[in-house]
């Protein structure tokens, strides 16, 4: 079975890759409206001096953005949970912050924070934080009545119940949300360095995309569209990981497969 | 001697329900007591009021002396067991809880675990438990802390029958040993009468106590005794005396 989730996917993907290659050349399209996978692994070699430091570049900016969703949206979800009049006031703030499309706030930042970065990573930490506040908040909740009770019985404080009972329930939730965090921080930082469109000498993947657009060169274009995809690949597994590893003892989600 | 004494309780939930009215029972020190009544009835209620989880609406919990409340044991319907942590780690949470250093409680949660048959078990996870081990698990966690008083909420009646009878036997055997006192909701007209010396039958909602019964037969109740004519009679009165509850 594990044999088979790897190789099935590999299998199809290097069928499509062929068939690509083959309509590619039997049209005789132009690489300029579409090019071959061949040309675009080709380019992604030949221009690794300059798509390198953009890809450090967006990486940095969403693992930044992931980090400081984690604390931050971790620690409202804990504060929220200690304290119902916080979370009443602060929640609808959340969900607005939410629903509204990063790509019509982000000029706004971009003109406030007066920095393209760090507006950047504003901007991605805005996308990725909600997820994980949003599982935090219904994962410290989950806890059994009876083991609150227990607490109770043997004289546990809000401080000692959240400790050893709160965080512990909350903790397959958390990384639920994570896992979706992660790949919404690497979108947030995609989509805001469009919006902010700038050039420069700290410019990302998204940046580059846009100059290859502007200059035609559209194989160099496919190269940073392969490496924003295999980031983002690379952070859900790392993610994944990382959730097993935690839960694998004790949580039905890592049970191994019978 | 008494232990505790319910007085004049009724409790009214905030939607209005009323789960109990004006029940008095007194808890004598060392006893095995059964309360045995009908699903909603208000048994859990009656044990929450005891342990001081919920306070009554009206009436009173009596203890003889302070430190009786603060030396409770309590085992839930469900084994309720933290599923990050392992058998030990369960065990000892009361002790943790109470402050107590890492290797005194894991010693005393070790021999807790040891007392009711799962030595060896210390490092294993609740999920590669049985059912009945669970609850093996969540006794030897509620007695780690010698309570004076075990209140127990139909810890067993999850349980396939065998599992049942094994455990009442080891409880009888806990029981007797320790020397605690313990108030065992029930509604299996069978499981009171083997384990009890006193049996509080208790009418539908709103709860009431509708009659007492006290089964004279002697410890040790052996599974000849699960068997015997006694034993049926004892069941016979307990089911009448259910029965008249219900219809009341
Ligand atoms: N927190 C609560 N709020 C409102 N009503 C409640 C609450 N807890 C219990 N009740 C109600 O009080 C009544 C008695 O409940 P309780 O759980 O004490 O019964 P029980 O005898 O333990 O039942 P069972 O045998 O099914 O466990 C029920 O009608 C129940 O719905
Ligand atoms: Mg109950």
């Amino acid at each position: 079975m594990t044999g088979a989730k790897v190789i099935a996917p590999i299998v199809l993907g290097v069928l499509m890759l062929a068939l690509w290659e083959g309509i590619v050349r039997a049209a005789g399209i132009e690489p300029y409206i579409l090019p071959g996978p061949i040309l675009v692994a080709k380019t992604l070699v030949a221009d690794w001096g300059t798509l390198e430091p953009s890809l450090l570049v967006t990486v940095r900016i969403t693992l930044e953005a992931l980090a400081a969703a984690v604390a931050i949206g971790g620690l409202l979800a804990i504060l929220f949970s200690l304290s119902r009049w916080i979370e009443l006031s602060l929640f609808p703030y959340a969900i607005i912050l939410q629903v509204t499309p990063i790509v019509a706030i982000a000029p706004l930042i971009i003109v406030w924070a007066n920095n393209v970065e760090l507006s950047l990573l504003i901007c991605a930490w805005l996308v990725a934080f909600f997820p994980i506040l949003s599982n935090t908040i219904l994962g410290l909740r989950s806890v059994d009545p009876n083991l609150l009770d227990l607490f109770r019985l043997y004289g546990a404080g809000r401080w000692r119940t959240l400790v050893d009972l709160r965080l512990p329930a909350a903790l397959p939730y958390f990384l639920g949300g994570l896992r979706i965090s992660g790949g919404l921080a690497l979108i947030g930082a995609v989509v805001a360095e469009f919006v902010a469109g700038t050039g420069g000498n700290a410019s990302g993947l998204a940046w580059r995309i846009l100059e290859s657009g502007y200059q035609l060169k559209i194989p160099r274009m496919f190269a940073a569209l392969v490496l924003i995809s295999a980031t983002g690949i690379v952070i859900y597994l790392l993610l994944t990981w990382l959730s097993h590893l935690l839960l694998r003892r004790w949580h039905e989600s890592a049970l191994p497969e019978s | 001697m008494r232990l505790v004494g319910v007085r004049g309780v009724s409790k009214v939930f905030a939607n209005g329900v009323e789960a109990l009215a004006n029940v008095s029972l007194e808890v004598q020190a060392g006893e095995f007591l059964s309360v045995l009544g009908p699903s909603g009835c208000g048994k859990s209620t009656l044990l929450r009021l005891i342990a001081g989880l919920a306070e009554p609406t009206t009436g009173t919990i009596d203890w003889s002396d302070d430190s009786g409340r603060a030396d409770l044991g309590f085992v839930f319907q469900e084994p309720t067991l933290m599923p990050w942590a392992t058998a030990l780690a369960n065990v000892a949470l009361p002790l943790k809880l109470r402050g107590m250093a890492k290797s005194e409680r894991e010693a005393r949660a070790a021999e807790a675990l040891d007392n009711v048959g799962l030595k060896g078990f210390e490092r294993v996870w609740p999920r590669e438990l049985s059912g009945g081990m669970k609850m093996r698990v969540s006794l030897a966690r509620a007695l780690v802390v010698q309570p004076r008083l075990l209140l127990m909420d139909e810890p067993f009646a999850a349980l396939d029958e065998i599992t049942r009878h094994r455990l009442n036997d080891d409880l009888l055997e806990l029981w007797q040993a320790s020397g605690v006192t313990i108030v065992f909701v029930t509604h299996s007209v069978f499981e009171s009468v083997f384990l009890s010396q006193r049996i509080v039958v208790m009418s539908a909602r709103p709860g009431r106590v509708s009659a007492e019964l006290a089964v004279t037969t002697p410890y040790p109740r052996s599974t000849a005794f699960r068997t015997s004519a006694e034993y049926a009679a004892w069941c016979r009165q307990a089911s009448s005396r259910l029965g008249e509850a219900m219809a009341a």
